[in-house]
Parts: structure tokens; C-alpha cells; sequence
């Protein structure tokens, strides 16, 4: 009987949560699904909801017709009643549960009030990731945006912000971004990368052990060709320019040490700036757990298990890496997880397919991760009246003034003395850069709850039957 | 070309909502930022400090950017909410709660 099987939670339906609940519920186990978005996919795979009745929603995407086995595969196995899909459920925190398992509390629906709660013998971590945005003077400015953020609104909901932008950064999302928008008729005035391409040639290795992935940046550089978009490689923005909107941003030129060269400013018109300097992983349901950090992202071993017995993580919780890495992770944590939740015998050459384009994947993405670094000196640019947190409201002045005054020599410290930190996202939006500008190296946060949570929900989530 | 062009979209039976008193109109699915954006608006927050216009930044619910009182309900993310006929959307400023 179904209900029999154990019961593994999944939570996150990107890429990696999906191949992880198809891997398991392929093999004996009984999954539930969560996520706080209102249909699976992920960041990769946002489509737009049915009411827009999208009738070529491939338009915007690639490898489509990935995604349309895994929607079909979900599909099969929610009839089956071997996956239980949880929608617009927003996970604040899994805790072991007495005597054994775990239980993990979401909270329904955009408003987050109603509490549910999900009790599985394992969970899996596919929680994704969000963009980092390192600050520069004007960056609070209506019209500035995320790179992925510019994708999401345009994938999830058919809109752009403005008739022209600029995309810049670093890192290759960017490239999805700047062709998407000029494919949905914005007119992409630049692509400012402060990465040199020259850098890529000397990784060869790597990178030439990832064809597809070469072909994929040929494909589109050719786009931005059609669309005469100006690519800037080794160039960076200074600032953004506007009173109460956006109406320009100020790029310039970096030297081989990643200084702006003075007199190459030159001011672009645009209404829309997307911006992005790599992303960062969703570690917080992790960290509640206790699950071992490394660096940024979760710890974890060949099975994609964390050193928490009964908690696996796939995708870009364990490390940025894209959508193809996810699915591998994904499915090897699946598999993993329901061998050994119905104590068959572990082979691990049943994932060897997964754990080859693992490999070369990682590799391929710690190549890119030194070439894409943010330019080495972009806290000179960082004017002492930009503010950094953009929640407390707090200036670059106030941290330099922590550090260099007040004698703070880490983020934690910096975030008592300014409130950096402090405000609704917790940090999520500053980190980096308050890290950035006090020189000390950004360390994992330690966020008990993964989403703010109505304080009579927290009072109720001991109640035993609260169920 | 736009975005609906682009994929080719035939959405359900349009409404209207309010912005401050104003009517905007809105399409099924979409979410409060996506139809503000549609209408051509990007800033629809002040924040409590220096009173700085706000909207949309990351556009997945992790910043908080996006802040709006939407029914009565201030600090509701506007990104993250559905928009559905009749809602009254209001600037929010500073807390939301008029203080
Ligand atoms: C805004 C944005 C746009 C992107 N756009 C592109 C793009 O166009 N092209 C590209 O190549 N790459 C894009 N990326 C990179 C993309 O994240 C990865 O390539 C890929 O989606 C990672 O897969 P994943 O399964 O690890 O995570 P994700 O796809 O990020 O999926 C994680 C899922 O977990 C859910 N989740 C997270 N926390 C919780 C919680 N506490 N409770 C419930 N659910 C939760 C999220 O709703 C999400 O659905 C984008 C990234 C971001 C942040
Ligand atoms: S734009 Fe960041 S939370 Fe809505």
C-alpha cells in the first residue's frame, strides 16, 4: 500500500527538486513536494500562470523540452499518489521530530499566515538560490533591478520594467537576461560584463569538457549579435543616475587589476538597470538543521547527503552550478535517499550517468567562478552616502565608520553597531557587501527561520497536536 | 513585439484594481508587481528613513523591496501576491501602519 512506503519531504521544485522526487518516487518512496511557489519549475522553469493563457511560453526559455518530461513525469506520479504536490507553501523551518523524522512547518499562500505542517522520515534540501548584488551609488533607484529578477517578472508575469536597459554584472546569467528582454522587444542598449573573455581561454580544460555549454554561449552571442546589442566585457557600472526613476547609468572601463581607469566614464541613457554579480545559495533551512556549511553552501558528500542523518540537499543549496547540475544532484539525492530509506543495496552505479555530468559540470562552474568575480576594487566606487542595507537604510559611511571608528572586525559586529542586516530580508540583499567594505570574508548568517513568521504561528508550532 | 506577443498570450477577461484611488487595469494570473509594472508604475513605497521611493528588486521575494498595503494589509510583498479584481492597492509608506 502506498501510504506504507516512507515518506521523503522534498523541499524546492526547481530543477532539483523535481529530478529528486521523480528519482525517489521511482524507487519505493512516498514523496511530498513543498514549495512557496504556484506551480513547480523553479527559477529556470517560471512559466507564466494559466490565466495569461501563454500559448508559446518556450518563447522565453531553453531546454524546454526538459522541462516538459519532468512536467509530465510530476504529472504521472501526483495521479499515481506517489507525489504529493504542495503549491504556495512557504517552509520556515524543518526540525527532527520525537522519536524519529522530521517535521517541517510552511505557512500557506502569498499572505503566509495559516500554518501547515508536513511530518516525512527524511527531507531533501532543493531550495535554490537568489541573486547578489554588490551596491553603487544610485542602486536604491526605482528601475534598478536583479538580472534574475528582470528574467523572473518577465518569465513569471509577461512584463518588463522599461524600453531600454542596460544589463550588467558579471556571471552568465546575464546572457539569458540581456536576450530575453531583447527578445520580448526591450531595447537592450548594452551587456556591461566586468569579467575579461581573454580569462576563459586560459581554462581550456574545463571548459572544452563541456561542448554543450560552449555551444550554449555561442548561441547567444549570436543573439545579441541579431538584436545590435554593444557588448562591454571589462567594464563596470558606476553609478545610476535619476531622482525619483532611473534615466542613466554611468559605465567605465577596468584595468587588469580591476580599477575603474580613470576618464573612461561615459554616461548611458537607459530606465531600467539589470544588475547582477553572481548568485548566493538558500542555506537557512540547512543551517536550522545544524547541517555543516561550507563556504556558503551546504555540505555534502557523494550521495548528496548532509553530515545530518535523514537530510539530503541537491541543486544550488550545495553550491551555484545551473540547471543542468541541479537536475544531477537532484536525481542522485533521490536515488540515494530512497535506497536508503527502503534499505536496498546502495549502487552507486546506478547514478553513474548523474555523477559524470556532476563532475563535469562542478568543474566547468568552479572555471567560470574565477572568471566571474566582481572587479577586485568595486568598494572604491561605493560612494560613503550609498546606502548598503537596504532595509535599515544604512550607509556605506556607517559601516566604514563601524570599522574604522568603532573598531568592528566582522559583519556580526558591524550589523550590531549600524543595524546593516537587521531589517525584513535579514541580510539576504547586504552581506556581501557589507563584508565587502569592512575586508573581512562573508560567512554564513545563521537565520533561525528561513521566512518571517506571524509570532502566534511560532508560540503554536511546539503544540503536539498541531498537525 | 512584447512579452504577451511574445509567447504568444491570450489572457482571460482583463479587471481593474485600484492604486491609490486610481484605476489600473490588470490581467488574470498576474501577480500585484507584474500588473503596476504593466501599468508603467515602478515605485509604489516610501521608505521609513529618508522617505525613498521603492519597487521591485529581486522579484522573488527575498528583498522586501516591493512592499505594499494591498487590501488594507500593508507590507504584503508585491511580488509574491496574485492580483485579483476589486483589490484596493495603496503606496505604502514608511511601516505601513501610519506611524
Ligand atoms: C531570479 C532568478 C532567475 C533565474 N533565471 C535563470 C535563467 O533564466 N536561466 C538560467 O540559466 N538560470 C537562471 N537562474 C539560475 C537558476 O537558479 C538555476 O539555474 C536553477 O534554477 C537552480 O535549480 P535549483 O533546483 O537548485 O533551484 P531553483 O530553481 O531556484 O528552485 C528552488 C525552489 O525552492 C523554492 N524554495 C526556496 N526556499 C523555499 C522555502 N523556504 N519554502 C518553500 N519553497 C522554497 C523556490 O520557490 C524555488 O521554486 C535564475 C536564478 C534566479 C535567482
Ligand atoms: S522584489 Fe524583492 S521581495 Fe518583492
Amino acid at each position: 500500500m502506498a501510504t506504507e512506503r516512507p515518506h521523503l519531504a522534498v523541499i524546492g521544485a526547481g530543477p532539483a527538486g523535481l529530478a529528486a522526487s521523480l528519482a525517489a518516487a521511482a524507487h519505493g518512496v512516498r514523496v511530498t513536494l513543498i514549495d512557496s511557489a504556484a506551480g513547480a519549475g523553479g527559477q529556470f522553469y517560471r512559466r507564466p500562470p494559466a490565466g495569461l493563457g501563454a500559448r508559446r511560453p518556450e518563447a522565453l526559455h531553453h531546454q524546454w523540452r526538459t522541462w516538459r518530461r519532468l512536467e509530465d513525469a510530476l504529472a504521472a506520479r501526483v495521479e499515481a499518489g506517489t507525489i504529493r504536490h504542495l503549491a504556495d507553501h512557504h517552509v520556515w523551518c524543518v526540525v527532527p521530530a520525537v522519536p524519529v523524522g522530521f517535521v517541517v512547518h510552511a505557512l500557506l499562500g502569498p499572505l503566509q499566515e495559516e500554518p501547515v505542517t508536513v511530518r516525512a522520515d527524511a527531507v531533501l534540501l532543493a531550495t535554490g538560490g537568489y541573486e547578489k548584488v554588490l551596491p553603487f551609488p544610485g542602486w536604491t533607484l526605482p528601475g534598478v533591478v536583479t538580472a534574475g529578477g528582470a528574467q523572473a517578472m518577465l518569465k513569471g508575469g509577461l512584463v518588463v520594467p522599461g524600453q531600454r536597459v542596460v544589463v550588467a554584472g558579471t556571471g552568465p546569467l546575464l546572457l539569458p537576461v540581456a536576450t530575453g528582454l531583447a527578445a520580448a522587444g526591450v531595447e537592450v542598449a548594452a551587456l556591461v560584463e566586468s569579467a575579461d573573455p581573454k580569462a576563459f581561454l586560459r581554462r581550456p580544460v574545463a571548459l572544452a569538457a563541456q561542448p554543450g555549454k560552449l555551444a550554449e554561449g555561442v548561441r547567444y552571442g549570436a543573439q545579441l549579435l541579431r538584436h545590435h546589442v554593444k557588448l562591454l566585457p571589462r567594464h563596470t557600472v558606476v553609478a545610476a543616475h535619476g531622482e525619483e526613476r532611473l534615466d542613466a547609468v554611468t559605465v567605465a572601463a577596468l584595468d587588469t587589476h580591476g580599477r575603474v581607469r580613470p576618464g573612461t566614464e561615459r554616461r548611458v541613457p537607459c530606465d531600467t538597470l539589470a544588475v547582477g554579480h553572481g548568485m548566493l545559495a538558500h542555506i537557512d533551512l540547512a543551517e536550522s538543521l545544524g547541517c555543516r556549511i561550507d563556504g556558503l553552501n551546504v555540505a555534502v558528500d557523494e550521495e548528496q547527503r548532509t553530515d545530518v542523518p535523514g537530510v539530503w540537499a541537491a541543486g544550488e543549496t550545495t553550491g551555484i552550478g545551473g540547471a543542468a547540475l541541479s537536475l544531477a544532484e537532484g536525481h542522485i539525492a533521490g536515488r540515494s535517499a530512497a535506497a536508503r530509506l527502503t534499505g536496498t543495496r546502495l549502487d552507486p552505479r546506478a547514478w553513474a550517468r548523474a555523477a559524470r555530468s556532476r563532475r563535469r559540470a562542478r568543474e566547468f562552474f568552479a572555471a567560470l567562478d574565477t572568471v566571474h568575480v566582481p572587479p577586485a576594487h568595486w568598494t572604491e566606487q561605493v560612494t560613503d552616502d550609498t546606502v548598503v542595507c537596504r532595509c535599515e537604510e544604512v550607509t556605506a559611511g556607517a559601516v566604514r565608520n563601524a570599522v574604522d571608528e568603532l573598531g568592528a572586525g566582522d559583519v556580526r559586529t558591524v550589523k550590531l553597531l549600524t543595524r546593516a542586516g537587521m531589517g525584513w530580508c535579514q541580510g539576504r540583499m547586504c552581506e556581501p557587501a557589507v563584508a565587502g567594505l569592512a575586508g573581512c570574508e562573508q560567512t554564513p548568517a545563521r537565520r533561525l527561520l528561513a521566512r518571517p513568521v506571524p509570532l502566534g504561528v511560532l508560540a503554536r508550532a511546539g503544540d503536539p497536536d498541531d498537525d | 513585439m512584447n512579452p504577451l506577443e511574445l509567447v504568444g498570450a491570450e489572457p482571460g477577461p482583463g479587471f481593474t484594481v485600484t492604486l491609490d484611488g486610481r484605476e489600473i487595469a490588470a490581467l488574470p494570473g498576474q501577480t500585484v508587481a507584474a500588473a503596476l509594472w504593466a501599468a508603467g508604475v515602478t515605485s509604489w513605497r516610501a521608505t521609513r528613513g529618508a522617505g525613498r521611493p521603492r519597487g521591485v528588486f529581486c522579484g522573488i521575494g527575498v528583498c522586501f523591496d516591493c512592499l505594499v498595503t494591498v487590501n488594507d494589509r500593508p507590507n504584503q510583498r508585491a511580488c509574491l501576491v496574485p492580483v485579483r479584481a476589486g483589490d484596493t492597492i495603496r503606496m505604502q509608506e514608511g511601516t505601513g501602519h501610519g506611524d
